[in-house]
């Protein structure tokens, strides 16, 4: 590939941009990675970033690549600072291969005395013989773009579209910042100073680029999601947002709750009333929301709770990942009834689970959990746009009649579901225990049948359990398991390891754990867990159920995700 | 209509003998009948406590969910399915204190919804603890030393928020209850009516002379004069009854979702547009 760069990894190159919040990171990083994206490249990005509005040190990370790239890693090709303290703020991922592509006027003259690779790119400069300094990160798109050999006009198209809000004169500057940029590119690459041969990918074209909140949010769109009620909590806003901009279109009623407790509680009334009703949060939201959770259980009402996950206890890391609210969602809400409890592995994933979500919750009267974290939902790539040929809403209502007994006692311990001004019965539901027809009641043998009619449920809907999902060698001799977001990264980290005795066992359903769960353990001699957690909740959740110890735990509880090449390693290290 | 519609057969009812709940059981179906409320187009939604167990009383549909938290839920009944009638019905210490917070952004949000607060100033279920409305003074076995907190005033809060309908009655004063009842019952937008009811197990001092010798109603009085209205609410040597203010016409929460403007059918009779969700995912291949 590169004559200037020796590569680990030929088949992709990494950028990172670093700087302070409002400096335009986010601008830069989607106009880049549409672009990259329209010029038909494979793109991932993800982010991290502090805890405030403006200042503070912020990442994006970007990767480019002929093939598929879906995960984080460390490694940087790339690296554009666009503020003093920038470098120091990666430096430890800084190596003998990075570029540094910079203005040296803005992030300080002793860039030189680093002995890092530095290249100076009059960022500013050019921007100001432009018209105004803030089209320097727009200069800096282009040049990045121009490493790639992108060109106008497609990508030029994509600048008049993004900025189609502001007047003509700054879509003709910009536009003219974006040329300037490609210019520098080329110029780079023709000096050999940097040169990717990162051929395109024809795929890429009809594929989405979407992030984890997008995708959950189409889901529940697909789902026939139409209520959602929240109180914003980074990192699960975005569902929210998401579905409040489109709600004319899609009819959905969003509003943003008081608390969490309003949220869920109107949830739980939306679906009494015959709404398919969600709401997104993160841990200490969800805390709130617990009893609500719990009354979804008693209700026998169907309830989707989005759960971004993000480091705690209390307010803990407000802007970081971590997957460390398994066991909240799974004991969350006092007495016993059941629940479902998804994690998502891939966009894919979010969007499917989310859609299935809806439906499932419907069918058995249950509280059903889409557990992402803020990896997850901050992160995106293209992928295959979701398929909705086959897509079906099961609305499990059902017209009642004068007799109508909201909790009638049935074979299969679910109750048909009226909702009220449908038919000529009354529903009647109730948090105190109820008899069959939803009023109070403290008859004790009635409370017995009543419990075991709501846990009879939980045996039932394991039979739309979400298969375990098995990637690598089929004969393998070592089982990676995971949950939720790592999946990418540990399907990238196995495939550097190349080996073929080990395979990735992936649960984006962790409760109920899929019942041939035992089976995939048994078949292993040596077992490795990876969590973005400190305790290790899901290898606890698989010894409870199956009995079965996991050997070797690979955990990381900093605030940030596993990168592909520091969990290869931490696997090499266990696999021996 | 009569308002046998109402009454259900063969109900254990758990209230005290004397309770001023059975008179506000006895006016709300009255004023039901009297406005001709269909039964099964009426949602009765409650929290918890001896008033929250009302619903289970007459025949309507039902949703008694938690402690404090009638009130989003109710709003969220009346956003999916505009066509119902729904009212949020429980006592003080579950409206004004546990879903105190619900309280005042229902306000703000202005459902078209009666909210019925049923306040006797005292906690029954539990029995005996000072709720947000006691007066001070009152001794409890937990308020050892007396109530020493200012009393929540539900009236004047509501005004200062500039709720759509704003009332208080009088359990013992059936006639001018039902029909205040249902003057909001009627009124688009937020309704709150606060009704005095005496506590006989647990509230010596609210007893039913108590408020017949600290009541008086609202004569000549203009609702629509905000400043006046907040001035009565305040009054606390004798509590006026009535209408205290109606606010100048709103748009009720759900006219303000944005969804019922082209079409009034409830949500769970509409489906997903596939092909505006096609649409949608489509942007996202960026194609130019």
């Amino acid at each position: 590939m590169s004559k200037g760069l020796s590569s680990q990894n030929p088949e992709s190159v990494s950028i990172v941009l670093c700087g302070q919040a409002g400096q335009g990171i986010q601008t830069v990083e989607h106009l880049l990675t549409r672009i990259l994206k329209i010029a038909g490249f494979n793109v991932f990005a993800t982010k991290e970033y502090m805890s405030r509005i403006r200042g503070g040190m912020n990442s994006t990370s970007i990767r480019i690549s002929s093939r598929p790239v879906r995960a984080a890693v460390s490694t940087i090709d790339v690296l554009v600072p666009l503020n003093k303290g920038a470098l120091r703020h990666v430096e430890r991922n800084v190596s003998a291969r990075t570029i540094i592509l910079a203005d040296k006027d803005m992030i300080g003259g002793d860039i030189d005395q680093t002995g890092h690779r530095f290249v100076d790119v009059p960022f500013t400069g050019t921007a100001v013989e432009i018209g105004d300094k803030i089209y320097s990160n727009v200069v800096a798109v282009g040049t990045l773009a121009g490493l790639f050999g992108v060109e106008l006009p497609a990508a030029g198209k994509y600048i008049e579209k993004f900025f189609s809000g502001k007047s003509s004169d700054v879509v003709q500057k910009n536009l003219a910042a974006i040329k300037k940029g490609f210019a520098f590119g080329a110029e780079l690459v023709k000096s050999t100073k940097i040169n990717f041969a990162i051929a395109s990918d024809a795929g890429v074209e009809d594929q989405v680029i979407l992030d984890g909140a997008e995708a959950v949010a189409l889901g529940a769109i697909a789902g026939g999601c139409n209520f959602i009620a929240s109180y914003p909590m980074s990192p699960s806003t975005g569902v929210l947002a998401f579905l409040a901009r489109h709600s004319k279109t899609f009819d959905i009623v969003a509003e943003q709750a008081e608390d969490e407790i309003a949220a869920i509680n109107m949830a739980l009334g939306a679906w009494y009333a015959g709404s398919r009703a969600m709401v997104t949060t993160s841990g200490g939201g969800f805390a709130l929301m617990i009893e609500g959770v719990s009354l979804a259980g008693m209700l026998e009402s169907p309830m989707v709770i989005h759960l971004g996950q993000r480091p705690g206890p209390a307010t803990g890391l407000p802007t970081r990942t971590e997957q460390a609210d398994l066991e909240l969602a799974l004991y969350a809400g006092h007495g016993e009834f059941p629940r479902i409890i998804f994690a998502p592995g891939t966009i894919q994933d979010a969007f499917c689970l989310t859609q299935r979500a809806f439906n499932l919750a419907d069918k058995y009267q249950v509280p059903v959990f889409i557990l992402t974290d803020q990896y997850l939902i901050d992160s995106y790539y293209n992928t295959a746009a979701p398929d909705l040929k086959n897509l079906k809403i099961e609305k499990h209502i059902t017209r009642t009649k004068k007799d109508y007994k909201r909790y009638e006692f049935t074979k299969s311990g679910v109750s048909p579901r009226g909702v009220p001004g449908f038919g000529d019965g009354f529903v009647v539901v109730d948090s105190d225990e109820h008899d069959a027809e939803g009023h109070i009641t403290e008859d004790l043998d009635l409370r017995i049948r009543i419990v075991d009619k709501r846990l009879k449920k939980g045996e039932l809907l394991k039979k739309d359990n979400i298969p375990l999902e098995l990637t690598g060698a089929k004969n393998y001799k070592n089982l990676i398991v995971c949950w939720g977001s790592t999946h990418n990264i540990a399907e990238e980290a196995m495939q550097k390891l190349d080996r073929d005795d080990v395979a990735l066992l992936h649960f984006k359903q962790v409760y109920p754990l899929p019942n041939e769960t035992a089976e995939y353990l048994q078949k292993a001699e040596k077992t490795i867990i990876v969590e973005n957690n400190a305790t290790s909740q899901f290898a606890k959740l698989i010894k409870l159920h199956t009995g079965i110890d996991i050997d070797r735990k690979i955990l990381k509880y900093n605030g940030l995700s596993f990168f592909v090449e520091e969990l290869a390693e931490k696997l090499k290290e266990a696999l021996n | 209509m009569d308002t046998k519609v109402f009454d259900m057969n063969d109900i254990d009812i758990a209230w005290c003998p004397g309770c001023g709940n059975f008179p506000i059981l006895k006016t709300l179906k009255r004023a039901l009948a009297e406005l001709q409320i269909k039964s099964t187009d009426l949602v009765l939604v409650s929290g918890i406590g001896q008033a929250a167990k009302i619903p289970h009383y007459l025949k309507a549909n039902v949703f008694n969910g938690l402690h404090g938290r009638a009130l989003p839920a109710a709003t969220a009944i009346k956003a999916a399915n505009p066509a119902l009638t729904v009212i949020a019905e429980s006592g003080d210490g579950d409206m004004y204190g546990e879903g105190g917070n619900h309280f005042i952004h229902t306000i703000r949000r202005n459902p078209n919804i009666t909210n019925i607060v049923h306040n006797n100033m005292v906690y029954g279920l539990t029995k005996g603890q000072a709720s947000p409305t006691s007066q001070k003074g009152f001794v409890t076995p937990v308020q050892v030393r007396g109530v020493f907190l200012e009393p929540f005033n539900p009236l004047a809060v509501a005004i200062a928020l500039n709720a759509s309908f704003v009332a208080r009655a009088f359990a013992g004063d059936i006639d001018r209850t039902v029909d205040i009842l249902k003057k909001a019952i009627e009124h688009k937008g937020y309704a709150l009516v606060d009704i005095f009811q005496p506590c006989v197990t647990f509230n010596r001092i609210n007893t039913i002379q108590w408020f017949k010798e600290h009541t008086y109603y609202l004569e000549d009085h203009d609702p629509s004069d905000r400043q006046k209205a907040f001035e009565k609410a305040t009054e606390t040597e004798k509590l006026p009854l009535g209408v205290f203010y109606k606010s100048p016409q709103k748009p009720a929460f759900e006219e303000n979702v944005g969804i019922y403007e082209e079409k009034q059918i409830p949500l769970y009779e509409r489906d997903l547009d596939k092909k505006e969700l096609n649409n949608l995912i489509d942007t996202y291949k960026m194609r130019l």
